[in-house]
C-alpha cells in the first residue's frame, strides 16, 4: 500500500470515529431540508420554495458554516501530531513530508466532500417533487460541487496555519481570526469601500478583490447561476460580471491547491 | 561481518544561536550496542535525529548505511530503521492494534506481523482496547512495538525503559539481545543508567553538545582510573592491624582498592581464614558516568556516588558479572 494511501485512510477512519462525518452530514442535511422547506415560513407560507430562492439561502449560510466545519476538522492535524511526538516519529519513516501532506489532504478532503454531497444531496432528493430535474441537477450539482471545493480550500488553510504553529491552542486561536476575516471582515471592507469611495471600485475591479477571497468566490458562482431578482447586497453587483462560472470555478480551485503548496513549503522547512 | 551502520565524522548541530552538538565521531558496527548517555539537553536527542535524518547536521558528515540519510537514497533504508522518540503519546482513539497497523503499512511491513509483535510486548490482551486506557507501561510496550516493526537493521531507542516494571525491562533488554545477535545495531539513549551495563557493548558520554568519553566499560574504567569497592565480612580487627589494608579502608569492612592492586589485595584478603565473604563492586556506569561529567565540570568527582543513587540499589555486581563486561 502506498503511504498516502495508508495516512489517507487513517485520517479518513478518525473522521468516522470521532462522529466527524455523521455530524458534518447531518448539520448540513438539516440546514439544507430546514431551508428549502420552510424557508418560505417568514413570507406565511409552508412548502417548498423555489429553487433558486434555496440555493440563494443555502449558499449564504453554507458560506459561514463550511468553512468553519473545514477550519475544526483540519487546524490541529500537524500541530496535534506534533505535541504527541507521532510527527517527528512519521518523519522517520519512509514517508516524505508532502506524501503526509497529501495523504491527510485526501482523508480529510474526502470527509468533508462525502458529508457536502449526502448532506445537500438530501435537500435536492427532496426538491425532485417540486422542481424539474434539468434545472434542479445542474443549480444543486454546481452548489455542491463548489461548496466541496469551499471545504477542501479551508482544509488546505487550515494545514497552513497546522504547520506554521507550535501550539495547538495558537492554531486554533488563528484558524478563528482567518474563518472571521474571510467571511466577515473582507466583506464589510469591501463594502464599506464600495460605499465610501466614490469612483474607487468598477464593477470590474470589485469582482477582481473578490478572487482574493474563496467564500466570495463560492457565493458569486452560486448566484450567477441563478435569477437576479432573489440576490441583494454587494453579490447583485457583482453577479453581473463577465466572468464565466468556468473560470471562477478555476480559480476556486487554485484557492484549494495554492494553500496547499505553501503548507507543503513551510513543512519541509520546520523544524522540529 | 563489520560493517559500519552508522558513521558520524566531526559532526556539530547549531540553532540560530546555540550549538547544541560539538564535533561528534562515532563509528557504529553492525551488531553493535552503543549506549548513549547525558542528561536532558546534552544533544543525545539531536544527535539520534541527526542519524534518522529528520535534521541536517550543521557540520561534519553523517552517514547510516553508507548514505546521507537526509538523501534520496537513503530512503529504502529508512524500512530498517526503528525508532523509539522519547515521550511519544499514540494515537489514542485508536486501538493498539489499529496503531501498529497503521505504522506498518507505512513501513511496508506485512500487516501479519503486528500481532506477532504485540505478543513479543505482552500486549495481546490490550490491542483491541483504545490507546487511551493503556498505562504508561504499556504505551512504552507499544511504541518498542513500533521500534521493532520490520526487524530493523539500525534501532535508535530514546528512553526505553521509562514507565516499564522491573519484569517488562528484562524481556526489553532480551528484545536487544536477541536483535543484536541478529545482526542489529542499536543506540540506547538514556540517563536511567543501573541494569544497562551487561547489554552494551560500548557507550558515548554526552554533555553540553559534546562526547566526553567513549569506548567499552573496560576502556573507560581503565581511563578513569576509579577504585574498586571490596567488602568483606568476618575480618573485623583484622583489616585496621594490617597496616598495608588498613590505608584503604573507607569504613569497616570496606576498602577502595585501584583497578592494579585489586588482585593483591584480594589474594591477601583470601589468606584471612575468618574471611567469611567478599564482594567485589567495580566502578559502575553511574560512577563512570559521574566521574566523567564531573572531569568535564573541573573538578574531579572520584567520590562521587552513582547517578540518581544508581549504585547503591542492589547493584552489588561480584565478580561473576564483572566478567561480563569484557570488551568486545
Amino acid at each position: 500500500m502506498s503511504p498516502v494511501l495508508a495516512v489517507a485512510i487513517k485520517e479518513f477512519q478518525d473522521g468516522l470515529r470521532n462522529r466527524w462525518l455523521v455530524s458534518i452530514t447531518a448539520i448540513f442535511a438539516i440546514l439544507s431540508i430546514g431551508l428549502s422547506y420552510y424557508g418560505s415560513a417568514a413570507s406565511g407560507e409552508l412548502g417548498l420554495v423555489s429553487l433558486s430562492s434555496t440555493i440563494a439561502s443555502l449558499s449564504s449560510l453554507a458560506v459561514f458554516l463550511i468553512p468553519l466545519i473545514a477550519l475544526l476538522l483540519s487546524y490541529d492535524s500537524f500541530v496535534g501530531e506534533q505535541e504527541s511526538g507521532t510527527l517527528l516519529l512519521l518523519l522517520t519513516y519512509p514517508l516524505s513530508h508532502t506524501q503526509l501532506l497529501l495523504g491527510k489532504f485526501l482523508g480529510q478532503g474526502a470527509i468533508i466532500t462525502l458529508a457536502t454531497i449526502l448532506g445537500f444531496g438530501c435537500s435536492a432528493l427532496l426538491l425532485t417533487g417540486q422542481a424539474e430535474l434539468g434545472r434542479l441537477l445542474p443549480a444543486f450539482g454546481l452548489f455542491i460541487l463548489t461548496a466541496t471545493l469551499l471545504g477542501l480550500c479551508f482544509t488546505s488553510i487550515a494545514y497552513v496555519i497546522s504547520l506554521s504553529v507550535n501550539e495547538k491552542s495558537k492554531a486554533a486561536g488563528i484558524a478563528l481570526v482567518v474563518w472571521f476575516f474571510f467571511v466577515l471582515v473582507f466583506d464589510l471592507a469591501l463594502l464599506a469601500a464600495l460605499v465610501g469611495i466614490k469612483e474607487g471600485l468598477d464593477q470590474q475591479s470589485l469582482v477582481q478583490v473578490m478572487m482574493f477571497n474563496p467564500a466570495d468566490l463560492f457565493r458569486l458562482i452560486n448566484l450567477a447561476a441563478l435569477d437576479t431578482k432573489d440576490v441583494n447586497g454587494v453579490l447583485a453587483v457583482a453577479i453581473n460580471s463577465s466572468w464565466s462560472a468556468a473560470s471562477l470555478l478555476l480559480i476556486m480551485f487554485a484557492w484549494v491547491l495554492a494553500p496547499l503548496a505553501i503548507a507543503s513549503l513551510i513543512f519541509k522547512r520546520k523544524t522540529l | 561481518m563489520s560493517s559500519v551502520i552508522v558513521s558520524l565524522n566531526n559532526t556539530g548541530k547549531q540553532y540560530q544561536h546555540t550549538r547544541v552538538l560539538h564535533n561528534i565521531d562515532l563509528q557504529l558496527q553492525a551488531g553493535e550496542v552503543l549506549g548513549l548517555f547525558g542528561h536532558n539537553g546534552a544533544g543525545k536527542t539531536t544527535l539520534m535525529k541527526i542519524i534518522l535524518g529528520v535534521i541536517k547536521a550543521s557540520e561534519g558528515q553523517a552517514k547510516v548505511f553508507g548514505v546521507d540519510p537526509l538523501s534520496k537514497q537513503a530512503w529504502q533504508g529508512r524500512r530498517q530503521i526503528g525508532y523509539l522518540p522519547e515521550n511519544v503519546s499514540f494515537y489514542d482513539q485508536l486501538t493498539g492494534k489499529q496503531v501498529l497497523t497503521y505504522f506498518a503499512r507505512l513501513k511496508a511491513v506485512e500487516v501479519a506481523s503486528v500481532g506477532e509483535l504485540l505478543d513479543k510486548v505482552g500486549l495481546r490482551q490490550a490491542m483491541d482496547r483504545p490507546v487511551k486506557t493503556y498505562s504508561k507501561g504499556m504505551r512504552q510496550r507499544l511504541g518498542l512495538a513500533q521500534a521493532f516493526l520490520g526487524d530493523p537493521k539500525l534501532l535508535l531507542l530514546d528512553e526505553p525503559t521509562v514507565g516499564l516494571d522491573p519484569t517488562a525491562t528484562q524481556e526489553f533488554y532480551q528484545s536487544v539481545d536477541q536483535l543484536k545477535g541478529d545482526g542489529a545495531s542499536i543506540i540506547l539513549c538514556s540517563h536511567v543508567l543501573p541494569g544497562v551495563e551487561q547489554h552494551i557493548d560500548r557507550a558515548m558520554i554526552l554533555s553540553g553538545g559534546r562526547s566526553l568519553a567513549m569506548g567499552t566499560l573496560a576502556q573507560l574504567r581503565r581511563d578513569a582510573n576509579l577504585p574498586v569497592s571490596i567488602r568483606t565480612q568476618g575480618l573485623n580487627g583484622a583489616l585496621q592491624a594490617n597496616a598495608n589494608l588498613s590505608q584503604l579502608l573507607v569504613a569497616q569492612g570496606h576498602l577502595q582498592v585501584s583497578e592494579q592492586d585489586k588482585l593483591a589485595v584480594v589474594k591477601q584478603l583470601l589468606d584471612y581464614p575468618e574471611l567469611r565473604d567478599l564482594q567485589l563492586e567495580p566502578a559502575d556506569l553511574g560512577r563512570l558516568y559521574q566521574h566523567y561529567l564531573g572531569t568535564a565540570a573541573g573538578n574531579t568527582a572520584k567520590s562521587a556516588g552513582g547517578l540518581n543513587g544508581g549504585h547503591n540499589d542492589g547493584q552489588s555486581a561480584n565478580i561473576q558479572s564483572q566478567a561480563e563486561v569484557k570488551p568486545q
